[in-house]
């Protein structure tokens, strides 16, 4: 079943063509890595699919319904660069309030297991604003996890996170996967980022440079997708 | 029923963090209640042209101190990108402007019922002796200034020179509005109630929030989203 459609979408800023007719598909289940140079597309394309930005031209559809329709972001869940919370609001606060825009059943039982799993238990009714940066990031994988999304949208999520905070989001998108989520992940850490996924999506200068299944060869030497496509 | 929930959620959110930070209700409180106090030693309070402006004065002070107020609506969703947050998530564009204003509305409400006894006390006007349709024009006034404030809070959000901006474009929209406020407010507070011609500036004031509002509920998905 397909999850995820891109069929011709275009971006332009002002002039700029930052997408050109980018036409693909993820099936439900898979683990899409997102990859290109800085500047390639990458988060443009990564907010359209999410609902955040509308293309010029074209469509982006989720399980057949735009991306914008209310039913559609119940089940997806984005983690952008910004961690998405509020510095004046305590973690558990955060995660209740977006718990009840989700229409979470129980957002406070919900909050409380979510800062236990991202290791924040203990600092549950600390200001955000009071948290390092890697317990934000953490935080807010949380928040991006909190009401089951089916399908997860990853901006570089592995930047600013220590090693315990990477092996917990590894430790999440393994579940993820294995619970038959769809996963969207846009990285420049090649190797976390093919150690996951199951399908590759290279852009170069807006264009699709590459889409198919990720291979053995890819993990062992990523830079050969770079090679191979974006310098064609 | 979500529709009102989120609603409600995003206005609590709204004054939940002003409760915590008062980053803005104190500033635009000190803002009216300096104006008011400044404006009583330029116009002699006993004077009877003094009370015939003073639904002016009044409004004067409210629009300056509101546009304080909605200018942070949507530049304090900026920081750590909680607008992407909002809006990615199932909470319809119309619900979060609504909530927005309504958070703002309740702010706006609390400087005006703050600022009226100081005003009351230095122009010497019996401003409880209507009280009930005296609240209804600064709800109505207060709700069409929260619209369009809120409005250009969320076109002008991503602006450098926002706090410049939004005066400059929310004034010449509130004319009306504003026209209509003071209009019904200078009786008001003298103590007069609301008859004859004040029913035309009445219904203004209610035209003029339901077309803000239907316009912005109708825009506000594209400001939001492009």
């Amino acid at each position: 079943m397909i999850a995820l459609q891109a069929q011709g979408v275009w971006k332009y800023y002002g002039d700029y063509p930052a997408l050109r007719d980018l036409n693909f598909t993820v099936d439900t289940g898979s683990c899409l890595a997102l990859l290109g140079r800085n500047g390639a597309g990458k988060t443009t394309l990564l907010r359209i699919l999410a609902g955040l930005s509308k293309p010029t031209r074209g469509r982006a559809t989720l399980f057949g319904q735009e991306v914008r329709e209310q039913g559609t972001r119940r089940r997806i869940g984005v983690l952008g660069h910004g961690i998405g919370v509020y510095d004046e609001l305590s973690a558990f606060e955060n995660l209740c309030l977006f718990g009840r825009l989700y229409g979470v059943q129980d957002p406070q039982k919900e909050a409380i297991e979510w800062l236990r799993r991202v290791g924040l238990d203990r600092v549950k009714d600390g200001l955000v604003r009071e948290f390092s940066r890697g317990m934000r990031q953490r935080l807010a994988v949380a928040r991006a996890f909190l009401h089951s999304p089916s399908v997860l949208f990853l901006d570089e999520p592995f930047t600013a996170l220590d090693d315990r905070a990477v092996t917990i989001l590894q430790d999440l998108l393994q579940d993820a996967r294995s619970e038959g989520r769809t996963i969207i992940i846009s990285t420049h850490q090649l190797p976390e980022a093919l150690r996951l996924a199951t399908h590759v999506l290279l852009i170069s200068q807006g264009r699709l440079a590459f889409c198919g299944q990720r291979t053995s060869e890819m993990v062992d030497n990523p830079g050969v997708l770079y090679r191979l496509f974006a310098e064609a | 029923m979500a529709f009102v929930r989120h609603i409600l959620v995003v206005a609590w959110k709204d004054l939940h963090l002003e409760l915590r930070t008062k980053e803005v209700i104190n500033a635009s409180l000190s803002f009216a209640l300096v104006i008011l106090l400044l404006f009583s030693f330029a116009f002699d309070p006993t004077a009877e042209q003094t009370r015939e402006i003073s639904g002016g004065l009044l409004w004067l002070v409210f629009a300056f101190a509101g546009t304080l107020i909605v200018n942070r609506s949507f530049s304090r969703e900026l920081s750590n990108d909680c607008l992407d947050a909002l809006i990615v998530s199932p909470v319809s564009g119309a619900a979060l402007f609504l909530g927005k204003c309504l958070g703002n509305v309740t702010l706006l409400l609390a400087v005006e019922l703050i600022s009226l006894p100081v005003f009351g006390a230095f122009y010497n006007v019996p401003w409880t002796r209507q009280f009930c349709p005296l609240f209804l024009v600064l709800g109505l006034a207060s709700w069409g200034l929260a619209i369009i404030g809120t409005m250009f809070s969320a076109l002008t959000a991503n602006l450098k020179l926002r706090e410049l901006m939004l005066p400059v474009l929310v004034y010449p929209l509130m004319i009306p509005g504003l026209m209509a406020a003071i209009q019904l407010t200078t009786p008001l507070v003298a103590g007069q109630p609301l008859s004859g011609d004040l029913l035309g500036w009445l219904k203004l004031l209610v035209g003029f929030d339901v077309i803000f509002t239907a316009l912005a509920l109708a825009l506000v998905e594209t400001i939001l989203v492009g």
